[in-house]
């Protein structure tokens, strides 16, 4: 079996002035990366690591921003065979001391023999390293590209077998970096082989993305495949698309992208904040998917998203949805390109009007399964459960997360949902989680951090989501129990707590709501019951502003 | 600075970003770096700060580097209407 390295030499040698990436910056001429400057970037990092020691099948955590630094770390880690975790950097919304913290706690865990980073943040990340008594992880600054001409006698990454481990991905959060995804050579290559056919993808497409590298719909639909597939990519920094998101739409006219792929909100996004003359010349005909991935879908948001860009090109039957998670590589369903999305239209069991997520890939094997792990009918909700070749090997140094994670071999989603005509609809979610465009936001990383603002009662506080209609996705809500009754004494600590948790998580608060002492549902056994104050706090504060 | 200015921006991140009018925005109060506005929040400002003042701004030109408070916010849209 080919591996990864092996592919990117190929490239090399036979498609060496092909464009690779289109890479691009704000306010900068846009750079094309050909084949070649792609491995000899690599190729360049992968004798940096070399000289600092680092072996073949060691993990190399990753800490840049866009920018061709990045691009040539995770490659050139590939190349050397050493495994890389691509992590956001920190920015200025978040205090260093609990970026510092999540990052020891996953020093702790993973043990990366090295960090590469900016030189300016090796700092930060010495520190982090400290903390988590990891002597042994090397810190490695990177702040211009290397280049070298590839030795491909000498890199170890063409010596690996399927087996051995190619990559690391991580969640947000901090009880998400505590879980890295570990995916093999073969897991990559067998998602790449079943999700390319499913999408008909070919050389002549262009992939468009602003997507970040650190979540799996940026790094494997948007990096890795079309890197692999010799699709050109065009790379934009999702920094740059969220302060002005017609960037996408004017490179999907320059370079005539054929695919995108975006999260449900985005669709809202782009449909109400694109200005009319940013839209001046540009045409979107030649798309021909636009995929909703990676949180819940909702028909409105591709309604929004085509009555904005029909008049610019844009196709109805350009838009497609696809289920997909880290632990199995990327794709686990996809709807069939340039088809309508089918819905349920169907009544009987409450879900009227839910848009599919389109059949299993030919390598995926879908059960829905009970509380009690019962195999359940058509048409039945229950959790969804998946066995593929191209599922997680394991959470890295976590046997007992990965013990947890499978049943009879198939790996237990966490997601609910059913399946109807040989499609799955995905309904929600078995545990609390929140998911606000895209990333998922584990409520109870909120309620610790809201429960250590003074004046907040420790312990009782519930977090949780509620979908916005305007903006296509969750957002989030957090009440707590106030230890003062007086309004401008509250005012003050719901102010506080919503400054304290966006500057600890990096999430927006939508709403802090201070509550009396006792206004929270608990559990049996003295837990935050968070659907059960979610639908106190929605019969009681939805009406007000 | 001019209360013009101030009052109807303040009057708009209170009513249609924080979605609760009876807060009061101090003109020195920080905006972005404290988390009462986000990345999205801004590209919704921008638009209404185009169409209030009549003014044109960049691509992304209303970010964390360019202002935080609304005395600062103020500045950058006099300046343009000059």
């Amino acid at each position: 079996m080919t591996m990864l390295a092996n592919i990117l030499a190929e490239h090399y040698f036979f498609a060496a002035d092909r464009p690779a990436i289109y890479l691009q910056v704000a306010g900068q001429p846009d750079r094309c990366i050909t084949y070649s400057d792609l491995v000899c970037g690599a190729a360049g990092f992968a004798r940096l690591l070399e000289q600092w020691g680092i072996r073949a099948g060691e993990v190399v955590v990753i800490i840049l921003h866009h920018g061709e630094p990045l691009i040539y770390a995770f490659w050139g880690a590939i190349l050397h065979g050493a495994v890389p975790a691509i992590l956001p950097p920190l920015t200025e919304k978040l205090l260093p001391a609990r970026y510092r913290a999540d990052l020891a706690a996953l020093i702790r865990i993973t043990r990366p023999q090295a960090i590469v980073t900016y030189p300016q943040f090796a700092s930060e990340v010495a520190y982090a390293v400290r903390v988590a008594a990891a002597p042994t992880t090397a810190i490695i600054e990177l702040a211009e590209p290397l280049r070298a001409a590839p030795d491909f006698t000498a890199l170890g990454g063409l010596r690996r077998q399927g087996s051995d481990l190619v990559l690391l991905q991580h969640s947000s959060g901090s009880t998400g970096l505590q879980k890295g995804v570990a995916l093999s050579h073969r897991a990559v290559l067998n998602q790449l082989n079943a999700y390319a056919p499913a999408i008909a993808l070919a050389e002549d497409d262009v992939i468009v993305s602003w997507l970040p590298l650190y979540h799996d719909m940026g790094l494997i639909a948007s990096f890795v495949m079309p890197v692999v597939r010799r699709v050109p990519l065009v790379l934009m920094s999702p920094f740059d698309w969220v302060r002005a998101p017609a960037r996408l739409m004017q490179a999907i006219s320059r370079y005539r992208g054929t695919l995108t792929w975006l999260p449900n909100f985005a669709y809202n996004f782009c449909a109400t904040r694109v200005r009319a003359r940013e839209m001046e010349g540009v045409d979107l005909s030649s798309l021909r998917a636009v995929i909703n991935c990676s949180e819940p879908i909702y028909h409105s948001s591709h309604q929004r998203f085509c009555q904005r860009f029909q008049p610019y090109g844009l196709r109805p039957e350009a838009l497609a949805t696809c289920y997909a998670m880290a632990e199995n590589t990327f794709a686990v369903t996809q709807s069939e390109i340039g088809k309508p999305i089918s819905r349920n239209e169907g009544g009987g069991i409450g879900h009227s009007g839910q848009v599919s997520s389109g059949r299993p890939l030919s390598n995926v094997c879908i059960r829905i399964l009970s509380d009690d792990r019962r195999d359940l009918a058509e048409g039945e909700i229950g959790e969804i459960a998946l066995r593929s070749d191209c599922m997680l090997s394991e959470y890295y140094h976590r046997p007992d997360a990965t013990a947890q994670a499978f049943f009879e071999g198939f790996y237990l989603t966490g997601d609910l949902g059913y399946m109807r005509g040989g499609e799955l609809y995905v309904t929600g979610r078995k545990k609390d989680l929140i998911i606000v465009g895209g990333k998922n936001i584990y409520p109870q990383d909120l309620e610790a951090l809201a429960g250590e603002v003074d004046g907040v009662h420790p312990g009782r506080v519930a977090a949780f989501g509620i979908f916005s209609e305007e903006a296509g996705t969750e957002e989030v809500v957090i009440v707590a129990e106030a230890e003062s009754e007086e309004p401008a004494e509250r005012e003050r600590i719901a102010e506080a707590v919503r400054a304290y948790v966006t500057q600890n998580s990096e999430v927006a608060v939508r709403r802090v709501v201070m509550v009396d002492r006792h206004w929270l549902i608990k559990t049996s056994s003295g837990k935050v019951a968070r659907s059960a104050n979610k639908a106190k706090y929605l019969s009681e504060f939805l009406d007000q502003p | 600075m001019s209360d013009d200015i101030i009052r109807p921006l303040a009057d708009y991140i209170a009513n249609e970003i924080l979605k609760n009018p009876k807060r009061a925005i101090r003109p020195d109060e920080k905006l972005i770096s404290s988390g009462l506005i986000d990345s999205f929040h801004l590209v919704d400002l921008g638009l209404f700060v185009e169409q209030r003042f009549g003014v044109r701004l960049d691509d992304g030109e209303l970010n964390a580097d360019t202002f935080d408070t609304l005395e600062q916010l103020a500045a950058l849209i006099s300046a343009r209407k000059r």
